[in-house]
């Protein structure tokens, strides 16, 4: 991705040399700003109108569509909690797509990073049943980290030492992930009473992720929201503020002149990857802690691929990964009613995801167009 | 001695069978990226494909006309793609992506009615006919569409090296700047074989839903579409060697279920993984960072 707009960034007029054009003062500071932020919403109405064409010739009234999507995710309390219980893993996945690619890489190993922290959460947490909660949910997240982190830094290590293209291996490491989770399900830590759907044992009631509470005021909405939270805004903290990150974004915007200036280039790369994976697998550490209470294919419920989405959409920053995933997690809200309102069936949000998607990454071929935000 | 032969068929069957979806999707992305694009999208159009050409040939009631459709569903996500992947700014790789989600989105949507109705199948051709052996008529029972896809490995060799189009798809992906200073449109060329690529996969997605395993349902793809991609680093851009990549992963799928009919159950589930960490290893194998790969074309992921 970098490695692209640095070829490419030879354009003309490429800004720096020129002196600044004389101009009002507020467009010239406000002026990138307003595009990196209009262009995107742009792009979203625009997605938003050919789903409605999409919905209209499937014999829906578009209006009606989007009417019930807003009250099955924002239109009351209850659905807005629907809403946040899906933002919780969305944002820790998209994490995993947007670090790294401030580092040129594009990384789609989310699903399986989230299976293994799944994983490796569940046999921390059936290691200690009977700890503190609060230790024992430590122990499981950072069982989850790891390895989630270690499975993103697998892809980052053969890009690194063998130059193998880090999409198509982290996309390889999701099915392989996958193959061992229904391994372990369904031999080493199966749950003999788990007959429809192998499982792994359960772990204890005790050492669940809790609800949220404040006072007397109790959400349906787990813990894992905040953890999401915090790591957006750690990881914003470390990509924009710290040395660590700005070397991270030289070596994205130009891995050549990173390595010639003697920047730690390959522990940087592993070092970045393993916080990314780490995020998926706090996501499935949050899934097994607060929702299924055990490792099974309920894990592999297309998060991962959702957050590649969010970290496009937001553009791989940490910050706007957050409104970025309320929007997504109320689409996810909303699919039930979509098919009992509108008899459409649960891939419609598939097709409106890939919608998105397509529209986004036309609207990057915008950018620099618009003589209005030019400063 | 006739128990080694007839396991040993058994296993060349199973690649020929497992490994058509393969060929198809390999050589399209062959194709494609001997114009200097890199379309992992090739997954959106299997799944498009596959759905059309179940859909096709459930309401026509003829398999062959279903392959079309499926031809022309990938084509037109071709379209789609070589449009997106060549405006300044964008991603190849990130549109495939998207085309990926977008494609198997559509093939979901579009195909929820035909998961439960039954569409006419394509042929087998009874190569077997010969023998009383019931095994060896099952395992030389050969779907047309393998032939179609050995054809066109050699046609597309052929046509690669040695016509006026395949010199200027070579261009285009090897040296991009001399293409064009011969007056070669980077755009049509690219976009030619973008849409051409995606109908090959397609039509290996209309393998899948009309002859094996045979029906629509939404986990008919095992990411075939994706390690696509891989083979063809194995194959070095070469579509002969397409072909034996196809047969080598074709049969690597099959040693699951086979152990398993062997009544080997230790580690299915494991096993069910062979393709994907054969991809891997087969990547790390040639893999290198010190130098781009013997047969890469030139313009690969470099974003010209």
């Amino acid at each position: 991705m970098a490695e692209l707009s640095a070829t490419s960034s030879g354009q003309p007029g490429s800004p720096g040399l020129a002196a600044p054009t004389p101009g009002p003062r507020l467009k010239r500071a406000w002026g990138p700003a307003f595009e990196a932020i209009l262009v995107p919403l742009g792009a979203i109405l625009l997605a938003l109108v050919l789903f409605g064409l999409f919905c209209k010739a499937q014999g829906q009234d578009p209006f009606k569509v989007y009417a019930s999507i807003y009250k099955a995710s924002f239109g009351s309390w209850f659905a807005f909690q629907n809403t946040l219980m899906r933002t919780a893993p969305l944002m820790l996945t998209a994490l995993c797509t947007a670090l790294p690619a401030r580092l040129g890489m594009i990384v789609i190993g989310n699903e399986g990073a989230l299976v293994m922290g799944g994983i490796g959460a569940v046999i921390a947490g059936l290691a200690v049943p009977a700890w503190p909660p609060h230790l024992a949910l430590g122990l499981m997240a950072l069982s989850g980290m790891i390895w989630g982190g270690l499975w993103i830094s697998l892809s980052a290590g053969l890009r690194q030492y063998r130059g193998v293209n880090e999409t198509i291996s982290s996309l390889l490491l999701n099915y392989i992930s996958i193959a061992i989770l229904n391994h372990l399900v369904n031999g080493p830590m199966k749950d003999p009473s788990s007959l429809n759907k192998p499982s792994s044992f359960p772990i204890a009631e005790e050492i669940m992720l809790g609800r949220i509470t404040f006072g007397d005021f109790t959400m349906r909405v787990h813990w894992g929201l905040g953890y999401g939270l915090v790591a957006c805004v750690i990881l914003w903290f470390l990509m924009q503020r710290t040395t660590f990150g700005y070397q991270a974004r030289f070596i994205g915007a130009n891995p050549k002149a990173a390595r010639l200036g003697g920047l730690p280039v390959n522990r940087t790369t592993l070092i970045t990857c393993f916080l990314a994976g780490g995020c998926a697998g706090v996501a499935g550490m949050v899934e097994v802690a607060a929702v299924h209470g055990r490792a099974n294919e309920s894990l592999a419920a297309g998060f991962g691929y959702a957050g590649i989405l969010v970290a496009f959409v937001a553009r791989f920053h940490p910050l706007a990964i957050v409104p970025v995933s309320l929007l997504l997690g109320g689409i996810l809200a909303s699919s039930g009613i979509l098919q009992r309102a509108h008899k459409l069936p649960d891939s419609t949000s598939l097709v409106f995801q890939g919608l998105v998607f397509l529209v986004i990454l036309f609207s990057d071929s915008l950018y620099g167009r618009f003589k209005i935000f030019k400063p | 001695m006739e128990s080694f032969w007839l396991v040993t068929l058994a296993i060349l069957a199973g690649a020929v069978r497992g490994g058509t979806p393969f060929l198809f999707v390999s050589l399209g992305e062959c194709l494609t990226e001997k114009s200097g694009k890199i379309n992992l999208g090739q997954e959106g159009s299997l799944l498009a494909g596959a759905m059309t050409a179940y859909a096709v040939s459930h309401h026509s009631g003829s398999p062959w006309y279903g392959v079309l459709a499926a031809m022309g569903t990938g084509m037109a996500l071709g379209l789609l793609f070589a449009w997106l992947a060549q405006l300044p700014r964008t991603n190849d790789i990130a549109v495939g992506i998207a085309l990926m989600l977008f494609g198997s989105g559509i093939a979901f949507f579009f195909g929820k009615p035909y998961i439960q109705p039954s569409a006419p199948l394509l042929p087998g051709i009874p190569l077997g006919a010969w023998s009383s052996s019931s095994q060896i008529q099952a395992a030389l029972r050969i779907c047309p569409l393998f032939f179609l896809g050995l054809l066109t490995a050699f046609f597309l060799a052929w046509f690669l090296r040695s016509t006026r189009w395949g010199l200027q798809i070579r261009a285009a992906g090897d040296q991009p700047s001399a293409a064009r200073a011969l007056g070669i449109s980077l755009k049509s060329v690219r976009t030619w074989a973008a849409m051409a690529g995606s109908g090959l996969a397609a039509v290996g997605g209309s393998y899948l839903s009309l002859y094996y395993p045979g029906a629509w349902t939404e986990a008919i793809s095992g990411g075939q579409g994706l390690m696509a991609v891989a083979l063809v680093i194995f194959a070095r851009w070469d579509p002969k060697m397409c072909l034996v990549a196809s047969l080598l992963f074709g049969g690597a799928q099959s040693v699951g279920p086979a152990l398993q009919a062997a009544g080997i159950q230790t580690g299915y589930y494991l096993w069910n993984a062979s393709p994907y960490v054969l991809t891997l290893i087969v990547m790390i194998i040639t893999c290198s960072t010190k130098k781009s790969l013997a047969g890469a074309p030139g313009a690969l992921a470099t974003g010209e």
